[in-house]
């Protein structure tokens, strides 16, 4: 405790922050201290917090690092110390994802969570379920058990909301829990309720019919806890948006009995869920924004901005709803709290809030900018007004922030409403002729350089982009000339001019635009239309993170052959459930987390693991990797998953057995495959020893059928092969070394045309059409499709079958 | 630090000892420790990582970490190495099957830098099973015999009963007061 009143006292005299010159070398230096015979609390304590101070501000550990420091900080569970051992399960948690070996401290984690110390139960269980993975899940599983049903609302709460993070490693394992949820559920701690509640919804909510008898259990009993109650609005108004009979249900019926709970945010969130629901009539519209109206006269701030910020959806929603509100509304113009009185105005008249948007904080202003994106969604015809807004928005001043929100409003008008684009375009191009962020410029550039040749009247961008050139740093002069080759790919009038200006670009001082100048007026002279298509108008493909590790390993090896951009897997594009999840998590019940780092894609995971094994890294660079196929029940003796990656003449199946019966010691595990026509099995990599609850690998490696692509469409009969040895379920070991030979069958593994086909997004689809249609060969082929209600849901399934890709999110 | 306060000090606060317990899985290495610090059996289950706790015993506070045995914690021990004064390596004196695995791991950690300096006691656990091997069988069959430069010492014990343990401890504070 000491040091951290010193370091309190240092920040008065001194000021400023005294983490402020700490660096990564120094602090893992002094974390070497942890492995002295005796530890010092005193001593260790500032160290782990310098630790964690460095992690929190995105500093970077190597694996080697970090398991060095997570292996010295795991000498301190030796002190009895309080405070540290709690500052270390903060670094155990910090740093489980980056180190490797993690789960030696599961012994030590499991004593303190089921220990007398209360002060150490709830942070060791979150602690302890970072460390650990699916494997090891079924060790701790009895004392999640426990501790989710534990007297003490602390680990209680902990051990639900670990269940929860634990339902995306090992969501088999912990449906298992479902019963001890349930009895949380009944706790009296409105935590613990709210926390059990949402564990079993998350448990049951791929299950409808146990969903609906859980709301219906659920909404008959009363909770007691108003978050668990807003929860189950949440979970009600879901239910009653996807089920057809309208609003009369008895869900319904709930939601509006809860509109008279004594609890204000039970009754805001059974409003606002009224509000959001898409049949909503006016007759039941109107007790939701009587308690709205209701409670923009409350004197607490944070319910008047809720009131009022939905009221500003309803507004768009059902005006006429509203204008019973207007009078109360226009109180709240004249409110003390500045970020409501905005609200207010934005949903009475987006006009006056120009008077005084130099007042609020770029914070709010981002709001104001979002709600202007609604309405202008909302409203296409009245973009000329919202646009003329927006753009004196963007003289203002203001921070990067702030205008990337408004550029990315603008963006999102002109991507909608082609009627916006031109004034859309006009404006940005206003916008960058003063513009202090260099990563706003340079994005402004890029899409004028994507959608001005698409206008009528290419040639006016021209100048805008031109001055950039004449007036701004390298990075921005890069981008222009960028933006220019475009304009002279896509529009054969213009290419002249855009020549001599790229000639002149060629004399520029820095380095990169020249190159850039000088390599787009080569390939603009060629006049080769593939030529433009490939190096110009379509952008860069593949993963950046795996391009990044390809070159390195290039430019280490021998330089004689020309690098082959083949290898570098693409990149993932994000599916629209993706897509969606990210415009919608507002409203989601479950929060998503902080974001991830840079996603690998898939393909690049897998060719670094398949190339260690002998005989796959010969057949190329891998070309796509099929998503996961369970060739069993998931709760059977042997569970089998198989992933089909394939390859330019091979496809490489790799199956991933896990052995259940604590009883038997596999060897010699391997999948014998009973081919389709056309197909040879090239090779077998068994599995030499599959132990108790471990998961192995087996592959086969097949040759495709030549040049015959339809035929390699085929339904393979499997069996798993091994040979049994019975053992000591307590140590694992064979009784004899005699086994037998067993198999067991598998469900049968297809391989499908989706397979075979990479998703790419081609900007300008019909370009490369007619370029493809010279260069490849075309495959013709007729699948019929049936049971097809919608036009929508057919070219879903045609897009799940075939695995492509929509051309411009047609 | 004045030669009064130097006294008092060494007086009051009991040497400090760092002692590492490793073995196969199931030689008992949990159930020894906490016989030592809490005097009586407790149920264990296998050490998924370790356990540490400071047994006090005649002028020497021993911090012992016990090291899981299982064969993928094994490869872990290694970051435990570091500043140990003792090792004590447990076997299973009845597990006459897995004694060669148990040869095999105890020489290759003594071939470590980092055990250079550090004396070795074994406990030669579980003698009270009938088909249990005797001290002059475990030596043997360890090859204790070919340790150069090694202070070692085999020592019987029964950890349900508490034979043997605190013998072996006297021989640590034995060695390492000198």
């Amino acid at each position: 405790m000491s040091s951290f009143k010193r370091d309190k006292k240092e920040e008065e005299d001194g000021g400023g922050n005294p983490f402020q010159n700490i660096e990564k070398t120094t602090v893992l230096q002094e974390a070497r201290t942890f492995n002295e015979t005796t530890v010092n609390p005193r001593k260790c304590t500032p160290i782990l917090t310098k630790l964690l101070y460095l992690l929190n501000q995105g500093e970077t550990l190597s694996v080697k690092e970090a398991t060095d420091v997570f292996f010295a900080m795991t000498k301190l569970f030796q002190s009895r110390d309080v405070i540290l051992r709690r500052m270390v399960y903060l670094g155990i948690k910090e740093l489980s994802s980056i180190a490797d070996d993690v789960i030696i401290v599961t012994s030590s984690l499991t004593k303190d969570m089921t220990g007398k110390e209360d002060l150490y139960r709830a942070a060791a269980i979150r602690a302890l379920c970072s460390i650990t993975d699916a494997t090891m899940l079924q060790a701790i599983e009895r004392y999640m058990k426990q501790a989710i049903v534990d007297r003490n609302p602390a680990v209680s709460s902990a051990a639900l909301v670990s269940s929860l993070h634990l339902t995306k490693l090992a969501p088999d394992v912990v449906k298992r829990w479902v019963n001890e949820a349930q009895e949380a559920v009944n706790s009296d701690n409105i935590m613990v309720q709210y926390h059990a509640l949402g564990l079993l919804y998350h448990i049951r909510k791929t299950d409808r019919l146990a969903v609906t008898k859980l709301v219906a259990k659920l909404t008959r009993m009363s909770l007691k806890s108003p978050y668990a109650v807003c929860m189950l609005i949440r979970i009600t108004a879901k239910l009653l948006e996807e089920e057809d009979s309208g609003n009369d249900s008895p869900y319904f019926d709930f939601i509006e009995s809860c509109l008279r709970h004594k609890s204000e945010m039970v009754v805001y969130e059974a409003a606002q869920a009224i509000v959001n629901l898409k049949r909503t009539t006016s007759r039941e519209l109107a007790p939701a924004i009587s308690v709205l109206q209701l409670f923009c006269g409350s004197p607490k701030p944070t319910l008047r901005f809720a009131a009022v910020r939905t009221l500003n959806q309803v507004a768009i929603s059902h005006p006429a709803a509203v204008t019973a509100c207007n009078l109360d509304l226009e109180n709240l113009i004249t409110d003390s709290n500045r970020s409501i009185a905005t609200l207010a105005i934005t949903t009475l008249l987006m006009k006056q809030i120009a008077t005084f948007v130099s007042e609020i904080s770029d914070e709010f202003k981002v709001v104001v900018v979002q709600a202007i994106r609604a309405l202008a969604l909302k409203f296409p015809r009245k973009h000329s007004v919202l646009m003329n807004f927006l753009s004196a928005m963007l003289r203002d001043e203001g921070g990067l922030e702030y205008k990337a929100s408004i550029a990315d409003t603008i963006i999102t008008i002109i991507e909608d409403n082609p009627e916006a684009k031109e004034t859309g375009l006009a404006h940005l191009c206003e916008f960058i002729e003063d513009c202090e962020h260099v990563s706003l410029a340079v994005r402004i550039l890029h899409l004028l350089g994507k959608e001005g040749p698409k206008t009528k009247q290419p040639s006016r961008y021209i100048r805008f982009i031109y001055n950039r050139v004449i007036l701004e740093c390298p990075s921005i002069r890069a981008a222009a000339v960028y933006a220019m080759a475009q304009f002279g790919a896509a529009c054969p009038d213009l290419l002249e001019n855009i020549q001599v200006l790229l000639a002149r670009c060629q004399m520029d001082s820095d380095d990169e635009v020249r190159d850039r100048a000088t390599f787009y007026s080569n390939i603009l002279n060629t006049q080769d239309k593939s030529l433009y298509n490939n190096y110009i108008l379509d952008s860069l493909q593949v993963s950046i993170p795996s391009l990044e590790r390809s070159l390195k390993e290039y430019i280490q090896g021998e330089t004689n052959e020309p690098f082959d951009i083949k290898i570098v897997p693409l990149v993932p594009i994000p599916s629209p459930e993706e897509r969606e999840v990210k415009h919608k998590s507002e409203g989601m019940l479950i929060s998503q987390g902080p974001i991830r780092p840079v996603p690998v894609s898939r393909e690049e995971n897998f060719t670094e693991k398949l190339s260690l094994i002998p005989g796959i890294q010969e057949l190329g660079p891998l070309f796509r990797s099929s998503e996961v196929v369970e060739l069993t029940e998931t709760e059977t003796e042997y569970f089998v998953r198989c992933i089909k990656h394939c390859y330019t003449n091979h496809v490489v199946l790799q199956f991933d057995c896990l052995n259940t019966l604590s009883d038997q010691l596999l060897e010699n595990v391997r999948v014998q495959l009973d081919p389709s026509e056309g197909y040879t099995i090239t090779d077998e990599i068994p599995c030499p020893k599959l132990p108790f609850n471990e998961t192995g690998t087996t592959y086969v490696i097949l040759k495709f059928p030549e040049n015959d692509l339809p035929n390699s469409i085929g339904t393979f009969g499997a069996v798993l092969k091994f040979i049994v040895k019975d053992c000591d379920p307590t140590t694992g070991l064979p009784d004899t070394d005699e086994g037998y030979d067993d198999e067991y069958i598998l469900e049968d593994l297809e391989i499908t045309l989706g397979d075979q086909i990479q998703r790419i997004s081609k900007v300008n689809w019909g370009a490369a059409w007619e370029e493809a249609a010279s260069s490849y060969i075309e495959m013709e082929d007729t699948y019929s499709l049936s049971s097809m209600n919608t036009l929508d849901e057919a070219v879903k399934n045609i897009i799940q079958f075939l695995g492509l890709q929509p051309a411009e999110q047609n | 630090m004045n030669y009064k306060s130097q006294y008092s000090i060494d007086f009051l606060v009991k040497k400090p000892m760092r002692i590492l317990m490793v073995g196969l899985d199931a030689a008992g290495k949990t159930t020894i420790l906490y016989k030592l610090k809490l005097g009586e059996i407790v149920t264990t289950i296998p050490t998924i990582g370790f356990n540490v706790e400071t047994v006090e015993y005649k002028n020497i506070s021993f911090t012992v970490w016990d090291v899981g045995g299982q064969t993928k914690i094994r490869k872990l021990w290694r970051h435990y190495f570091a500043n140990t004064d003792g090792l004590i390596f447990v076997v299973d004196s009845n597990d006459r099957d897995r004694i060669e695995e148990a040869q095999f791991e105890l020489h290759s950690m003594l071939g470590e830098d980092d055990l250079r300096d550090s004396i070795l006691l074994i406990f030669a656990n579980k003698q009270d099973l009938p088909n249990s091997m005797t001290t002059a069988e475990l030596t043997d069959k360890l090859n204790l015999n070919t340790l150069r430069n090694r202070k070692w010492y085999i020592q019987a014990t029964c950890a349900t009963q508490g034979n043997g343990l605190y013998e072996g401890l006297d021989w640590l504070s034995n060695e390492l007061s000198k």
